[in-house]
């Protein structure tokens, strides 16, 4: 997986392309916007990192170029600017998702990852199967191995992004995002709690866990084996 | 000023024109109106008919003002009661303006005439005229009158200029030094309002409120100054020292770990306070108000009771949720959402085991739509209840905790941001927390 990093900050730079090399994706770096601009009109990539406050410029400005060429490419937005109005401007602007200064690098990771499934195109189907796992959009019903899952809605809604990014981490603020478009954090561990409900209807009765919590990220919905 | 001087020559002159025009015609349709009539006279009576006629007509007291002139063509008169034909008469011209005396007041000055002359078969003369005096007296009293009239105008709209200009100039003045009074440094300085409600005043009151409100984003500067040190500096220092006593240990790795460990446990705490610190200070400055939409505070205080939910239990409490009246408001979502959030965790927090959280949204006996927050839990004493919502506030033995006094000064900034009132009560047991909407 390629990825353009566009970031004028060379320590958080650096400190970034370390982390995401390690988990195994190929990065390109630009300082500027011009640079990145050139880069990204003439390679092509996976996915884009990019950040808002660059000299003389506003990242944002990069993305809506892109997208009035007709690039595709998902972009992750970094900014230090947070309010929720900003984050709608950044995805007005044509980003598909946004993440403020300070971040963990566990949840930039999370976030890529996401994106570039959703990159890859979602067929419309009506069913999402992950394992013995089953659960139909239509019919709205859960089943693992055969065994019908009594799930409430909000449940329902969570386990569906669960498993529409299978295999990789999903962050509490993905969840309050996706699930109840919450952009804050509350201090109650109420993801948590949720989420120990959801695995206690879905694992209770088999031997091998599906839902896991990955310390210091999220939690991960993953096939056993 | 030249404005106003221009309109009111320009009525006055209107005035003059037309009235002094009408006279003026209507004097000459007179006159013809006579000529044609003796026309008439000659065409049917020949001259001696004529002769007769203006005898008659001159000799009529009641036709006193009028003249009447016949001659022959070498200008001798016939008869009328002028006693010869006017000089200026002389070549028939349509028209003429002379002056003539009477015989009987010899001693008065000539009196102004205006005439029409008209030539006869035979060659003779004949003349029909007015005595034009009374009118000319009567054209110049209006023409007084006009003149007068302007003078005073004048006179009047120039003094009241320059009242209306000195107080203008004095209001201005005042604003003026205010304003200066302001750009020097103190910043207390409000205009004059003299409470006349006139245009002066709405603007002074208008600087007022501005002043006001800048003053109010000034202290919030320097409130999140204040909280910045206040807050920040004692969770950074225990990182720091944490980081210099691992330095200083020397142990193994494993005890490196646990305290790198720690300490991004800690810069995440700080993180949530500078968080909630710039989410106040952003609150407060009111520039998200232009996003506001229609809220339906029912399904707000639903979705996020459902979110709770499961964390209530797991507690051992109860949370119960109560919407009545489809309440509304404007407002932002997530922000407001986030306030009833703040709320719940602290509800979930003192509320004991086995107590009840109640969440409710409903309309007010006045009207105004309301959220409440109620718990079971210790409460606020209610000295205190004032001093919980101001930013440094927190009760002494909350100090520990991390992050829970800030919930409730956040709650309190949301709220000025909706223009909504909060207010802490007594549950009798435990806090209510109340949260009043404007009407929409």
């Amino acid at each position: 997986m390629r990825i353009l990093l566009i970031e004028d900050d060379a320590e958080a730079a650096a400190f970034l392309a370390k982390g995401l090399k390690e988990c195994g994706f190929v990065i390109d770096h630009a300082a500027t916007g011009p640079d990145g601009l050139h880069l990204a009109t003439t390679e092509r990539y996976d996915a884009m990192v990019v950040d808002r406050m660059l000299p003389g410029m506003d990242g944002l400005h990069i993305v809506e170029l892109l997208r009035k060429e007709g690039n595709t490419t998902p972009v992750l937005i970094l900014s230090a600017m947070g309010g929720v109005d900003e984050r709608v401007k950044g995805l007005r602007a044509g980003g598909d998702d946004y993440l403020t200064k300070p971040y963990a690098f566990s949840e930039l990771h999370a976030r890529l990852e996401a994106l570039l499934r959703r990159g890859r195109g979602t067929p419309a189907e009506t069913k999402l199967r992950v394992g013995d796992l089953e659960l139909d959009l239509m019919a709205r019903t859960v089943t693992r191995a055969g065994r019908p899952i009594d799930l409430l809605p909000r449940e329902f809604q969570i386990l569906e992004f669960l498993m529409r990014h299978s295999g990789q981490v999903v962050t509490r603020t993905m969840l309050l995002e996706h699930v109840w478009n919450y952009h804050f954090d509350p201090k109650t561990g109420v993801i948590d709690v949720q989420i120990s409900r959801l695995r206690q209807k879905l694992d209770k009765d088999f031997d091998q866990p599906m839902l896991h919590t990955v310390r210091g990220a999220g939690y991960c919905l993953r096939a056993p084996g | 000023m030249a404005v106003f001087g221009l309109s009111v020559c320009g009525v006055l002159a209107f005035v003059y024109w037309s009235t002094v025009s009408v006279i003026d015609d209507q004097s000459d349709a007179t006159i013809e109106a006579e000529i044609a009539g003796l026309a008439e006279q000659y065409a049917e009576g020949g001259l001696p008919g004529l002769v007769e006629i203006i005898r008659a007509r001159s000799a009529d007291e009641a036709r006193r003002r009028d003249i009447y002139l016949l001659t022959d063509p070498l200008l001798n008169p016939l008869a009328g009661n002028l006693t010869r034909w006017p000089d200026e008469a002389r070549g028939d011209p349509r028209w003429v303006d002379f002056r003539i005396q009477y015989a009987r007041t010899p001693e008065a000055p000539p009196q102004v005439a205006r005439a029409r002359t008209f030539r006869l078969q035979g060659g003779f003369h004949l003349l029909v005229g007015r005595d034009l005096t009374e009118r000319v007296a009567f054209r110049d009293t209006i023409t007084n009158a006009l003149i007068w009239a302007l003078v005073i105008t004048v006179a009047l709209g120039l003094g009241g200029g320059l009242l209306l200009s000195r107080n203008f100039l004095r209001r201005l003045d005042a604003i003026n030094e205010g304003s200066r009074a302001i750009l020097h440094g103190d910043l207390t300085q409000r205009m004059p309002v003299t409470g006349s409600g006139d245009e002066y005043d709405r603007l002074a009151q208008n600087l007022n409120d501005m002043l006001d409100q800048i003053a109010r984003l000034m202290e919030g500067m320097r409130g999140v100054a204040n909280d910045i040190a206040h807050d920040l500096r004692s969770p950074i220092s225990r990182l720091r020292s944490r980081l210099e006593l691992t330095l200083m240990d020397q142990g193994e790795p494993a005890k490196y770990r646990a305290a790198l460990e720690k300490t991004i446990e800690e810069a995440d705490a700080i993180l949530e306070t500078f968080n909630a610190l710039l989410a106040i200070a952003l609150a407060e400055s009111g520039a998200l108000r232009e996003s506001f939409e229609r809220l339906d505070l029912g399904a707000l205080v639903r979705d996020a009771a459902e979110l709770y939910q499961a964390a209530a239990e797991e507690l051992g409490q109860r949370l119960e949720v109560d919407v009545e009246d489809a309440p509304a408001a404007m407002g932002d979502r997530n922000l407001l959402s986030q306030a009833v959030a703040n709320l719940l965790d602290n509800a979930l927090k003192y509320a004991p085991k086995g107590g009840t959280i109640r969440l409710s949204a409903q309309i007010a006996a006045s009207g105004r739509a309301e959220i409440i927050v109620t718990d079971t839990g210790p409460g606020i004493p209610a000295e205190a209840r004032r001093r919980v919502l101001e930013r440094f506030a927190r009760l002494d033995s909350s100090r520990s905790t991390r992050g829970s006094g800030l919930g409730l000064s956040q709650v309190a900034a949301i709220a000025r941001l909706h223009d909504a009132d909060v207010s802490l009560e007594d549950n009798a047991p435990g806090l209510r927390v109340r949260l009043n909407f404007p009407e929409l």
